[in-house]
């Protein structure tokens, strides 16, 4: 967009920018992955040393192509021993995830074409999660969670998330909310493997070092069936991201940046690999929001490196056995990209298009009408504390409605339970009271993507909001003509103080 | 594609192929495959993308697709292309698939695009061919958005470029024809309700209106699947899976 080049041209500063087909220099965190393909997880020790272990090609006894994570993913997962940008390739699926809204069709097809008494190839791999149209009146999204639920029961589906009584999400203990968020709660994304869904945000488990990317009813008819898919091994661009994050930045500030700067259609059919100091001190869940947008800059997939943080995140989540890979020092990787992280400043993407950038505070002048805090982007427990941070600093109300969706029925016990640090025990809930937000809302898409007419916060007029959602597209969030300026939890929370587009520093510091 | 396509008997074998009913006006379209293939499905389905002359083997498509054409610019989203107010449509059902159809590029601003693609209370359009910008197809995985193209009648979109997501669903489904253009530019010369020929044995879109030729980039690396008419039938013609009267 070429409203981003004159946008933020302080922050392009910090920004270097080399576009070559390098021999990788820094190779952030190599680490020896276990021999056997899902042996034990891989303990890693030295997260921070950058162990550059010297790799002669003759210690291993053949000649190893040198590959980048998502190379090797996808060369494990087609049993072929080395892979290069551009093969077309049938890859065993590690899971499948579909959801009400794409699922019914997903079903649909595979019906069609296995035939009415088929089975799906793996009962266990398959994860259904209804979130997008839940709390509606609407007879066919209604319809569309039976379908859902019909499948499952004839399938004996393991992992389905069903909801029932719409009347109160409490009552259904198996229901979680947004798809991408339960599938990390509840362990079904691991380093190393292959998850599809039929969610173009699926490139959000990309966080724990897997490959993670949307497909559409066909292809997810054909892996139901099959368990493959053909994919196509796509190119790496390298970010690097170094420096220590301030305290008025987020992961949102980060992937709007790096949108602003390579464009809606910058990483077109590649994967975007996500590297350096500042990147191995996020937490999960940021993690998750930098992987989640980079289908906005085209991205087919986007991966953090494991670490630590993921093996932490990952215990008690599951009991598979996981193998993480990394980039090999010589990888090829397409482009290189640096950001000193320190000399950023917060963000927002105007409307219609989420690399519209602009600082949030040449946007100060934005009269606002609204305020959504919600979605797999930026409603995770982390995106609703740094809200209530803010808030909590201000001590003042907020002067536009302002929503609250957490993503998930975890993440809405969190908002209730969760101590905020620096409150003297008071949890987000209170904080968002005390400041005049609208009550939590059930957690699902909500008005992430509009939906029905009577969804919970849905823009039926024109009107200008701030989001913390992932896409500002026209009509996305309702009504056609509505303006919808992406920002992260803190700009938003800042936001709604004010009622016009904010720097959260005008809180926080 | 890593394989060559090798079989061509395969492709007879898959009645899924089978194209929609003929087009309402009989301006619209004409398209080789159409008048090859046998009208056993109700609607639905991977038709045109087969064009007769794959049956003979490794030969690229020469389909021609003939029209009006309807022009947008760059990242058309798939919000613009079916909003998610109709996503509780589900493409597999056929009542809902023609609904889908009605509904196609009702996303897009009115102002800047007066004329709808399908006109009220219509359940297919007059166009029988898209002219587009760069990234087309941006934004969610929803297959609903070829398929509300291909269900309303569009034959194929030409752009400058497409999202991922959105050109492999017009391959997997084989709903609409997704064709690049060499050069940019051509959706700034192209107005809508002008009457274009897309010509793939030449690749080339002739705009009869203006008197003006573009080229097509060849169809490249989703040539073998567009050409078996889908990923499924690909992946039978390729011996990945069963044929469809053994499964
Ligand atoms: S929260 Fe929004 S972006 Fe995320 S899966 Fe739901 S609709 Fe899609």
């Amino acid at each position: 967009m070429s409203s981003s080049v004159s946008a933020a041209a302080k922050a392009s500063a910090a920004f270097a920018h080399k576009k070559e087909l390098a021999a990788a220099a820094p190779a952030p965190t190599q680490h020896r992955a276990g021999s056997g393909r899902r042996s034990k997880p891989c303990r890693v020790r030295a997260v921070a040393s950058p162990a550059r272990a010297p790799r002669a090609p003759a210690s291993t006894g053949s000649v190893k192509t040198a590959m980048t994570m998502t190379e090797k993913i996808l060369a494990r997962a087609s049993e072929r021993a080395g892979l290069e940008p551009g093969e077309n390739v049938w890859v065993d699926v590690d899971v499948l995830m579909t959801h009400d809204v794409c699922g019914p069709g997903t079903i649909g097809i595979f019906k069609k074409e296995f035939g009415e008494d088929a089975k799906v190839w793996d009962r266990e791999k398959v994860v259904i999660i209804p979130d997008h149209y839940i709390f509606t009146n609407d007879e066919r999204a209604n319809r569309n969670v039976d379908i859902l639920r019909d499948f499952c029961m004839e399938q004996n589906i393991k992992y389905f998330y069903d909801i029932k009584d719409l009347s109160n999400f409490k009552a259904n203990p198996d229901y979680k909310g947004v798809c991408h968020v339960a599938l990390a709660q509840e362990g079904h994304c691991r380093p190393g493997e292959v998850l599809l869904g039929t969610d173009s945000h699926t490139c959000n488990a990309g966080a724990f070092g897997q490959f993670a990317t949307g497909i559409g009813n066909t292809d997810a008819g054909f892996v139901l069936g099959t368990g493959k898919a053909l994919l196509k091994v796509p190119p790496t661009i390298r970010f690097v991201l170094d420096g220590e994050m301030p305290p008025y930045l987020l992961a949102k500030d980060l992937i709007l940046q790096i949108i602003g700067e390579i464009s809606v259609s910058g990483a077109t059919y590649k994967s975007m690999e996500f590297v350096g100091s500042t990147i191995e001190s996020l937490n999960m869940e940021e993690r998750m929001t930098l992987c989640n947008m980079v289908v906005e800059a085209g991205g087919k997939n986007g991966v953090v490196p494991a670490d630590e943080t993921t093996f932490k995140y990952l215990e008690g989540k599951t009991s598979v056995d996981y193998e993480p890979v990394y980039s090999d020092a010589q990888a090829r990787f397409f482009s290189d990209y640096r950001f000193d992280v320190s000399k950023l400043e917060p963000v927002v993407a105007k409307p219609h298009s989420p690399d519209n950038r602009a600082l949030a505070r040449e946007c100060k002048d934005v009269k606002i009408d609204r305020v959504y805090i919600g979605s797999c982007t930026g409603g995770k427990t982390e995106d609703f504390l740094a809200a209530a941070k803010v808030f909590l600093a201000s001590g003042k109300k907020v002067k536009v409605p302002t929503f609250l969706v957490p993503a998930t029925q975890k993440v809405w016990m969190d908002l209730y339970s969760l101590p905020v640090p620096g409150s003297g025990g008071k949890t987000c809930s209170q904080i968002f009271e005390e400041a005049g937000c609208d009550t939590p809302a059930s957690p699902s898409c909500g008005a992430c993507l509009g939906g029905p007419r009577d969804t919970y916060a849905r823009m039926n007029e024109p009107m200008v909001c701030v989001s913390t959602t992932n896409r500002n597209f026209p009509g996305r969030m309702g009504h056609k003509e509505g303006q919808i300026y992406l920002a992260s939890p803190y700009t938003a929370a800042a936001s709604a103080l004010t009622g016009y587009v904010t720097d959260p520093r005008d809180f926080l510091m | 594609m890593a394989a060559a396509p090798t079989a061509a008997a395969t492709v007879a074998s898959t009645a899924v192929l089978a194209p929609r009913p003929a087009p309402t006006s009989a301006f619209l379209r004409r398209t080789q495959a159409t008048s090859h293939r046998h009208p056993i499905l109700k609607c639905r389905r991977a038709g045109t993308l087969t064009p007769a002359a794959a049956a003979g083997g490794s030969s690229p498509s020469s389909a021609v697709f003939h029209g009006e054409v309807f022009v947008v610019g760059d990242n058309i989203d798939t919000d613009q292309i079916i909003p998610a107010e109709h996503l509780t449509l589900v493409p597999s059902k056929p009542d809902e698939y023609r609904k889908l159809g009605s509904f196609a590029f009702a996303g897009l601003p009115t102002a800047a695009y007066p004329t709808p693609f399908v006109d009220p209370g219509e359940e297919s359009t007059r166009y029988a061919v898209i002219v587009g910008g760069a990234n087309f197809g941006c934004g969610s995985s929803r297959e609903h958005a070829p398929v509300a193209l291909g269900a309303a009648g569009a034959r194929a979109v030409v752009a400058e470029s497409y999202a991922r997501i959105f050109f492999r669903n017009s391959v997997a489904t084989g709903e609409v024809y997704p064709l690049e253009l060499h050069d940019a530019g051509a959706w700034k010369e192209c107005k809508t309700g002008d009457v274009v020929t897309v010509d793939l044995g030449n690749s080339v879109l002739i705009n009869h209106t203006s008197g003006k030729e573009y080229k097509l980039k060849p169809i490249g690396d989703a040539g073998p699947v567009i050409e078996a008419g889908g990923i499924f039938a690909y992946a039978r013609k390729t011996g990945m899976i069963a044929s469809k009267a053994a499964a």
